[in-house]
């Protein structure tokens, strides 16, 4: 498993459009791709609970990737939450 | 689609009005000058009521779901793209992700085992998700996310008329009407028929909210933060945009004069016209240049059409926008190389890379940064990254061969980012030089826009040709107000003396130095400041295409 700490500096936080981009960029991979937050895990495969964990601007998330493809997958999420959120 | 509830009209078209007779007069904020008048259609959110049925067939059920699903998509789909049309694609994400929510693995899932295991409707099994869902969100502490509530019914709503075949689209009706709503979201705006619209009239909303920038768009009238009441629907009403006024039940007397007012607006448009080829002169015989700004090639077809006699502000952006990689220099020539053409020896000031970290293209690989407004943008990424710049001012040079082009730097805050810039044109120039490609003869300016670059636009004028005046930025640093922060919208003074003897300094300073003084922010297009801006030695005002004539007949009325 694969995983890595990130502090969102997003305004509002992962509201909807990101969170739609991000549902979008971890489907892109085969590994199971999970975002953790003040003992929350859900699945970022998942926009509903994806937002329903209500992550705010300045709080951090774990984001962990397993699989297959999970090299690939963390870093591509990695740069994506770098330029979006 | 929130099902817009149309009341019966309360009254007959052929109410007659007795003079003084119940007229009732509310007032708001303006979004846009106009004069209109109608009938009221007052619109609220309404819900379906669903019942549960026990279905003996659940597979044909799942089938009747997943075909309302797709259907549901389309509409959303097709929504997006009219919003992207008509209110640009920021404003349209919404949709995108409404289709999105759509297909959550969850949410289906959630629906599809209510069908399959407790037999109910396709509509009950939608309802039910969408509350439990709904209240999922409602729940959050956080603002943001508790109104996400409002999406997950907005979906299930969507869904449930489809079912039960009823048309979310019916829209608002056959005759025109003004609107008036508490607040109207961005897929009620878009799905409305623009020939039936007259107004808007809202309790909430800001200066900047869906509706207003739909207003501005189609041109229509809006008011917002009126006192709205539902007893209002079907009566007659006036609402005046030039006074942020709403008559309802207008009697006889409000009647005519609104109808004179409507009348001189109309004469005063097709007077506009008729100035179409004069020149932008006082009648004490003081010349103004008045230019346009501009966002792209395509819009010089505009610039023409209102007879602009240059363009003041070409944002050079949409080439980098626009693109999926650095756009080269032959892109680039050729675009700027158009619109020179086009414009045929009238003098174009292209305004050099401004991106930051607000304005983000994936390519530059931008930090997210907490102040974007302040941060690394425009000017400033191009001295640190110089090749990109570069790429840009060979392209700028070789197109001021067709014409006359000027080119000017953004954020300037100090003597040295002139001067690094100017030796980057003279070294290029150079270059151009030794390989025998011909360029004109450039003028260089530099946007002020940071208290810095007043205080010291005495010592940039001995740089540089022109000085344009970026008063959205400008009055943004100098009040420390966040433009985009509507809370803030009631003290974001534009017309602040603080912003104005910044505009007078700037001006005394230039003309010291033989340095010609222009204005291209929305500052330059306030009517109400064309004298006030002509007063103090402004020499050119850069507007938006539909604001040149407007401005020019303000020109020729003046002393």
């Amino acid at each position: 498993m694969k995983s890595f700490h990130y502090v969102i500096t997003d305004e509002v936080g992962i509201h909807a459009r990101p969170a739609g981009m991000l549902v979008k960029e971890a489907k892109k991979y085969e590994s199971s791709v999970m975002i953790v937050k003040g003992g929350k895990k859900v699945d970022a495969k998942k926009l509903m609970m994806l937002m329903g964990l209500g992550v705010k601007c300045q709080e951090e998330v774990t984001v962990e990737v397993e699989g297959t493809d999970e090299e690939t997958a963390a870093a591509a999420l990695e740069t994506f939450f770098k330029e979006n959120l | 689609m929130k099902r817009l509830l149309l009341l019966h009209w309360k009254h007959s078209l052929k109410r007659t009005y007795k003079k003084g007779d119940r007229m009732e007069t509310y007032t708001g904020k303006s979004i846009f000058n106009g004069i209109a008048t109608g009938k009221i259609l007052f619109f609220q959110k309404g819900q379906q009521p669903v019942t549960r049925v026990k279905i003996q067939d659940t597979e044909a059920e799942l089938k009747r779901y997943e075909e309302a699903s797709s259907l549901a998509a389309e509409q959303l789909n097709a929504l997006y793209e009219k919003a992207v049309r008509e209110v640009g694609e920021v404003n349209a994400a919404v949709f995108e992700v409404h289709a999105m929510m759509l297909e959550d693995d969850d949410y289906v899932e959630s629906i599809r085992n209510m069908i399959a295991t407790q037999q109910v409707n396709a509509e009950f099994a939608v309802a039910s998700t969408g509350d439990n869902f709904a209240k999922m969100f409602q729940d959050m502490e956080d603002e943001y996310f508790s109104a996400r509530a409002a999406d997950i019914k907005d979906i299930s709503e969507r869904l449930v008329n489809i079912l039960s075949g009823k048309d979310s689209s019916e829209g608002i009706g056959e005759e025109p009407v003004i609107v008036v709503a508490d607040d109207l979201a961005p897929s009620e705006t878009v799905q409305m028929d623009k020939e039936k619209l007259l107004a808007f009239v809202t309790r909430y909303g800001s200066a900047n909210s869906h509706t207003a920038i739909l207003a501005r768009t189609m041109n229509i009238p809006a008011l917002i933060g009126v006192e709205i009441s539902e007893s209002w629907n079907g009566k007659m009403a006036v609402v005046d945009g030039y006074t942020g006024t709403l008559y309802v039940d207008p009697d006889e007397e409000t009647l005519n004069r609104m109808e004179q007012k409507q009348e001189e607006d109309k004469k005063a448009r097709e007077l506009l016209l008729e100035l179409k080829g004069k020149e932008d002169i006082t009648a004490g015989g003081k010349k103004i240049r008045l230019y346009a700004n501009i966002g792209g090639v395509k819009d010089v077809g505009s610039v023409l059409a209102n007879d602009g006699a240059g363009i003041g502000l070409f944002r050079s952006e949409f080439l980098y926008l626009e693109s999926e990689d650095y756009p080269d220099e032959e892109t680039q020539f050729q675009a700027y190389k158009t619109v020179v053409e086009n414009m045929a020896g009238k003098k174009v000031i292209v305004r050099t890379l401004d991106i930051g970290a607000d304005k983000q293209v994936d390519y530059f690989h931008l930090d997210k940064e907490e102040n974007p407004a302040m941060g690394y943008r425009a000017i400033r990424i191009c001295l640190d990254r110089k090749e990109i710049f570069r790429t840009q001012l060979r392209a700028l040079l070789r197109a001021s061969a067709y014409g006359d082009l000027a080119v000017m730097y953004p954020m300037i805050i100090s003597v040295n980012e002139v001067r690094e810039a100017k030796a980057m044109v003279a070294s290029i120039k150079k270059e151009l030089d030794e390989q025998g490609i011909s360029y004109g003869d450039v003028e260089q300016g530099i946007m002020i826009e940071t208290p810095a670059a007043v205080m010291i636009s005495d010592l940039l004028a001995q740089e540089v040709d022109f000085f344009s005046i970026g008063t959205n930025d400008l009055t943004q640093y100098t009040l420390a107000i966040d433009r985009q922060n509507m809370k803030l919208d009631n003290i974001y003074d534009s017309h602040h003396p603080a912003v104005l003897r910044m505009i007078q300094m700037t001006v005394e300073n230039g003309h010291k130095q033989g340095c010609w003084v222009g204005i291209c922010g929305e500052l330059g297009a306030d009517l109400t400041l064309t004298e006030t801006f002509i007063q103090m030695g402004v020499d050119e005002l850069s507007v938006s295409p539909s604001f040149i004539l407007p401005i020019r007949k303000k020109i020729r009325e003046m002393k």
